[in-house]
């Protein structure tokens, strides 16, 4: 159970700190100065929260820390979702991917919040009030982007075209959820795809956007440690500096 | 959109905490309304700087010219009377 319950920590903390980066990887470059500083807040957002399930993840394991766990662990042990780890293209993808992981997310703290895991239900409890505001601002650019010009409905729409793909793997069950589930510490990953799609599907139907059809998914997962060809790039960036100077302070 | 097309100029007032009052704080960029609220939280009080927003159009705020200056203010310069100041405070007596 404990290693079931540090891969599920590993898989939510992750998928924040991969998307954190991304985030990271945009700041300066959205269209006005306020958005970009919108976003690269929910940036922070995500990194405190990979933080948060991060140490915990360390504490469990022992002899480790987040930091370690994020700069000096190879790719396959890594947990997070082929969503977030997807190469940032334009304004209109960076929000749609923004607001399928914040429906998700959304949904999944709303549940993790009543979790058997004093700790786990601590940092959702505290992550659901940030995520909240993150769907508010995600569902708010659909909403401008799916209703704007004919350039930005179709932005949007290929972003939710490329995107699609990837959202299987947020409701795939593997060993480490139905041990979750059956401790109580959290729901079955395929609970919570029913909430998600209404969800997502009416914000999109009302933005104008079509749901993709017959999209072929991902044979092999994230959070079974099989990733994307982009994970090993970012991994390349973000750990370099402390791999190549281990006692590097600041 | 073109490049610099980035919407209206609004204001942006911050209260610290109830009972204040509301502050200037600074501008933003914004289309519409909604908008406009959601970047004064996130530009203006992401560090606990506040819990009250308002927000103005730039355009609605009516201001005094700069060449105003002579006629509107000058006048009140050497009337040093104005000011409360030739009173002692009482020592019980606080927030003056």
């Amino acid at each position: 159970m404990k290693n079931e319950l540090i891969d599920y920590c590993l898989r939510l903390g992750d998928s924040s700190l991969i998307l954190s980066h991304r985030i990271a990887e945009y700041c300066s470059k959205a269209p006005i100065l306020e958005e970009d500083l919108a976003i690269t807040n929910v940036g922070l957002d995500l990194l405190g929260q990979a933080e948060n399930f991060l140490t915990y993840a360390a504490e469990l394991k022992g002899d480790t820390t987040a930091d370690l766990l994020t700069f000096k662990r190879r790719e396959g042990d890594f947990r997070c979702l082929h969503l977030v780890q997807t190469p940032n293209t334009d304004f209109a993808f960076i929000l749609a991917r923004q607001f399928l992981m914040d429906c998700y997310h959304q949904i999944l703290f709303s549940k993790l919040i009543s979790s058997e895991d004093e700790t786990i239900l601590g940092i959702s409890k505290k992550a659901i009030k940030e995520v909240n505001y993150h769907l508010d601002r995600s569902n708010d650019w659909i909403k401008r982007l799916g209703l704007g010009t004919t350039e930005s409905n179709e932005r949007l729409q290929n972003a939710v075209n490329d995107l699609w793909m990837y959202t299987d793997e947020l409701f795939i069950d593997n060993s480490t959820d139905i041990a979750m589930n059956k401790n109580k510490i959290a729901p079955l990953s395929s609970n919570l795809k029913s909430d998600w799609l209404e969800m997502v599907e009416s914000a999109l139907k009302f933005s104008e956007i079509k749901i993709p059809q017959e999209i072929r998914y991902s044979l092999r997962y994230g959070k079974d440690g099989f990733h994307t060809e982009y994970l090993g790039f970012i991994l390349a960036e973000m750990q370099h500096l402390p791999l190549l100077y281990p006692d590097a302070t600041w | 959109m073109s490049s610099d097309d980035q919407g209206i100029l609004w204001e942006v007032f911050i209260q610290v905490k109830a009972g204040r009052p509301y502050k200037h704080i600074g501008s933003l960029h914004a289309y519409d309304k909604e908008m406009a609220m959601k970047s004064a939280r996130d530009l203006y009080t992401r560090r606990n700087e506040g819990n009250g927003i308002w927000i103005v159009k730039a355009e609605d705020i009516i201001s005094s010219e700069a060449n105003d200056g002579e006629a509107f203010f000058d006048p009140s310069n050497d009337k040093v009377y104005r000011h409360p100041t030739f009173y002692k405070i009482p020592d019980g007596v606080k927030h003056i």
